[in-house]
C-alpha cells in the first residue's frame, strides 16, 4: 500500500453520479472521498429519505467489513446518516475500464486478480450491485473494488448471479471486442477461489437469470428442446 | 424513394409510408386492437389484423395519393413481439413484395421506434430510454448496434402497470384521455404516502415483479387506501427507472436523454426525467404521444435508411422472429 500523502488542497468534485456526488477532499490529512448521496428532486421527498439513510448505512457497513476483511477496498473514515455522507479513503489508480481499453500489458491478470477479490468477496457474504469495470481502480496492480452504493449483505446464489451477470454485461457493453478473454480471465481468477463447482453453479444461475430477460433468443430455443 | 411500412408486433395493424426527403411521412393509417376485457389475446388479435389489413393498406396508399408503382420497397417489422400477431405482418408483406416485384426489408421494432424518435425530435446521439407494454430498455448506440446498458429482469414497465390496474379492478380502459389508469389513481392520493414496498434496482437493471406482488397483497388484506398503494407503486416504479437512466448517462456520457415507446407518453414521467435531466445539464426529448405508440411509419422510415445500407431479405426467408433482441440487429445507419 502507498503511504498516505499529508497534503490539503481545495475539495474538487470527481464525480456527479447517478447515486452520489463524489468530492475529493482531505480527511484528517488524508486524501478522502466525500460521498454525498443528495436529494432526487425526482423522487417524492419521503421515499427518497428512505433510500439515501438506507443505502448510506449499507454501504458504510460493508465496505468496513471487507476492509476488516482483509480485501482491496476503500477504508471507512467517517459517516452521517442524516446528511447521507461518508467519507473514505481516496484510491488513487486508474480505472480498470481505460487500462483495458487502453490494452495495457497484463490487463487479463488484472481482470483475473478482480475474479479473485469478488469471489472473496461473496465468500464473505457480500454482494456488490454494480461490478463493472469504472468501478475498478488498480493502485499498484491491486484491482480495488469501489462504490459499493447497491451493494448488500447475501448469501443467496441468486444475489451472486445477478452480481456476475451484471459484470458480464458490463463487459459485453464496454469491453465487446475482447469480452471473451476477459470473461474467461475474471472465472479463472473466481474459481481458484471459490472452485470449479462452484463457478459451474454460478455459471448456471448467471444462464436462468439471462433467460429470464425479454425477448431472448435462447428462452425460445430452450422451450423447444 | 419511397418505401411502404407494415407493424403487427402486438395491438396496432399499422401502415406508414415515408420519402427521403422533407416532409417524410406521406401516410400513417392504423387499426388497434382493444381487448373488451384483460390484456391482448394473441390470437384475437391476429384475426382483427387479418380484417383490418387490406383496408389500412389502401387507406394509407390513397392518403398518400400513390399507387403500388410508386414504392420502391416493402419494410416489416419481423420481431420482437407476438408471434400470431407478427405473421400476419410478414404474410401480408411477403405477398405485396412478390405480387408487385418490390425487394422486401425486414426490421427490427424497437430499433424502429429508436429511429422514429430520432427522425421527429432531432436526437443525435441519446441514450435511449424504451418504455412500452412489452419493453424496458436503457441502450445508447455503440459501433454498430444500440447496446443494451440496463433493462428488466423480469416484466416491462408497461407491462406492470397494465397488470397492476387490471389486478385492483381499474382497468381496462388502461389509459384515458392520454394517461394511464396508474397516474390517475396516484393522483388521488391526498397524503401522498410512502408505504413499505419494495424498490429494486440492481446495478443497471430494474425488477419490477416483487413489487407487483406485494402491493397487490397490500391492496387486497385491506390495510392501506387504493389510491396511497397507487402513489407509492408509481412513486416506485418510475423512480426505478429514472435512476437507472441517470446511471446509464454517467456511464456512457451521453448527452441527451431519448424517450420512446407506448409509456413514454407519461407526462408525469416525463416531468420526472427532466428534473433528472436539469440536475445532469442533459436535454431530454420525447416522442411526442403521435409517434410513441406503435405504428407503420416508425416501420417504413427505419426500413428506408435500411434499404440505402442495402438490407434486404428474400421474402422465403423472411421468417418472424418473437425475440429478436435490440442488440440482435445491425444498425449500419447508426453513426451519429
Amino acid at each position: 500500500m502507498t503511504k498516505p500523502t499529508y497534503r490539503g488542497g481545495t475539495p474538487k468534485i470527481i464525480a456527479l453520479g447517478a447515486e452520489a456526488a463524489l468530492i475529493k477532499h482531505t480527511f484528517l490529512g488524508m486524501p478522502a472521498v466525500y460521498k454525498v448521496r443528495l436529494p432526487k428532486p425526482y423522487r417524492d421527498p419521503k421515499l427518497d429519505l428512505r433510500l439515501r439513510s438506507e443505502r448510506t448505512a449499507t454501504e458504510a457497513k460493508i465496505i468496513h467489513d471487507l476492509r476488516l476483511a482483509g480485501l482491496p477496498v476503500p477504508a471507512l473514515y467517517y459517516v452521517s446518516l442524516s446528511e447521507g455522507l461518508i467519507v473514505m479513503e481516496y484510491v488513487e489508480g486508474d480505472l480498470l475500464r481505460d487500462l483495458i481499453n487502453r490494452r495495457v500489458s497484463g490487463y487479463v491478470d488484472l481482470v483475473r486478480e478482480l475474479g479473485k477479490v469478488i469471489a472473496l468477496m461473496h465468500g464473505l457474504g457480500v454482494v456488490h450491485g454494480d461490478i463493472t469495470t469504472s468501478n475498478v481502480v488498480v493502485r499498484e496492480g491491486t484491482p480495488y473494488v469501489i462504490d459499493f452504493g447497491l451493494a448488500k449483505y447475501s448469501n443467496e446464489l441468486e444475489d451472486v448471479g445477478v452480481d456476475v451477470h451484471l459484470f458480464i454485461r458490463a463487459v459485453e457493453s464496454t469491453h465487446y471486442d475482447v469480452m471473451e478473454e476477459v470473461i474467461i480471465a475474471f472465472f479463472e481468477g473466481y474459481a481458484s477461489i471459490a472452485g470449479e463447482e462452484r463457478v459451474k453453479e454460478i455459471k448456471e444461475k448467471v444462464r436462468e437469470i439471462r433467460l429470464r430477460g425479454r425477448y431472448v433468443e435462447e428462452r425460445r430455443q430452450k422451450r423447444n428442446k | 424513394m419511397i418505401i411502404l411500412g407494415i407493424e403487427s408486433t402486438a395491438h396496432t395493424f399499422g401502415v406508414g409510408i415515408v420519402k427521403d426527403e422533407p416532409e417524410y411521412i406521406l401516410a400513417d393509417v392504423r387499426a388497434k386492437y382493444v381487448p373488451e376485457k384483460g390484456g391482448i389475446h394473441p390470437r384475437e388479435a391476429s384475426l382483427y389484423f387479418m380484417r383490418e389489413a387490406p383496408r389500412v393498406i389502401a387507406e394509407a396508399l390513397q392518403s398518400a395519393g400513390l399507387s403500388m408503382n410508386d414504392v420502391d420497397g416493402i419494410a416489416v417489422a419481423l420481431g420482437p413481439g407476438m408471434g400470431p400477431c407478427l405473421r400476419v405482418g410478414a404474410t401480408v408483406a411477403r405477398a405485396l413484395s412478390v405480387y408487385f416485384n418490390k425487394p422486401l426489408i425486414p426490421v427490427n421494432h424497437a430499433v424502429a421506434h429508436i429511429e422514429i424518435g430520432k427522425l421527429i425530435t432531432g436526437a443525435r446521439d441519446p441514450l435511449i430510454v424504451y418504455l412500452s407494454g412489452g419493453n424496458t430498455i436503457i441502450a445508447a448506440f455503440v459501433a454498430g448496434r444500440y447496446r443494451i446498458f440496463g433493462e428488466t429482469l423480469d416484466m416491462p414497465l408497461g407491462n406492470f402497470m397494465d397488470t397492476f390496474v387490471r389486478e385492483v379492478g381499474l382497468a381496462p380502459p388502461y389509459v384515458v384521455k392520454g394517461m394511464h389508469q396508474l397516474d390517475k389513481c396516484a393522483e388521488e392520493s391526498k397524503e401522498k404516502k410512502i408505504l413499505n414496498l419494495p424498490y429494486v434496482v440492481k446495478g443497471q437493471d430494474v425488477s419490477f415483479s416483487g413489487l407487483l406482488t406485494a402491493a397487490l397483497r397490500l391492496v387486497r388484506s385491506g390495510k392501506a387506501k387504493l389510491e396511497d398503494v397507487c402513489y407509492t407503486v408509481r412513486e416506485i416504479a418510475y423512480s426505478a427507472i429514472i435512476e437507472v437512466s441517470e446511471r446509464g448517462l454517467a456511464h456512457t456520457g451521453k448527452k441527451e436523454v431519448l424517450l420512446v415507446g407506448g409509456v413514454a407518453a407519461s407526462s408525469v414521467l416525463r416531468s420526472k426525467f427532466e428534473a433528472m435531466a436539469a440536475l445532469r445539464g442533459v436535454d431530454v426529448k420525447v416522442v411526442p404521444p403521435k409517434y410513441a405508440g406503435d405504428n407503420g411509419v416508425m416501420i417504413a422510415w427505419t426500413g428506408l435508411l435500411a434499404f440505402k445500407h442495402g438490407i434486404t431479405v428474400e421474402p422465403e426467408r423472411a421468417y418472424v422472429r418473437q425475440r429478436w433482441k435490440l442488440d440482435q440487429a445491425d444498425v449500419p445507419w447508426g453513426d451519429p
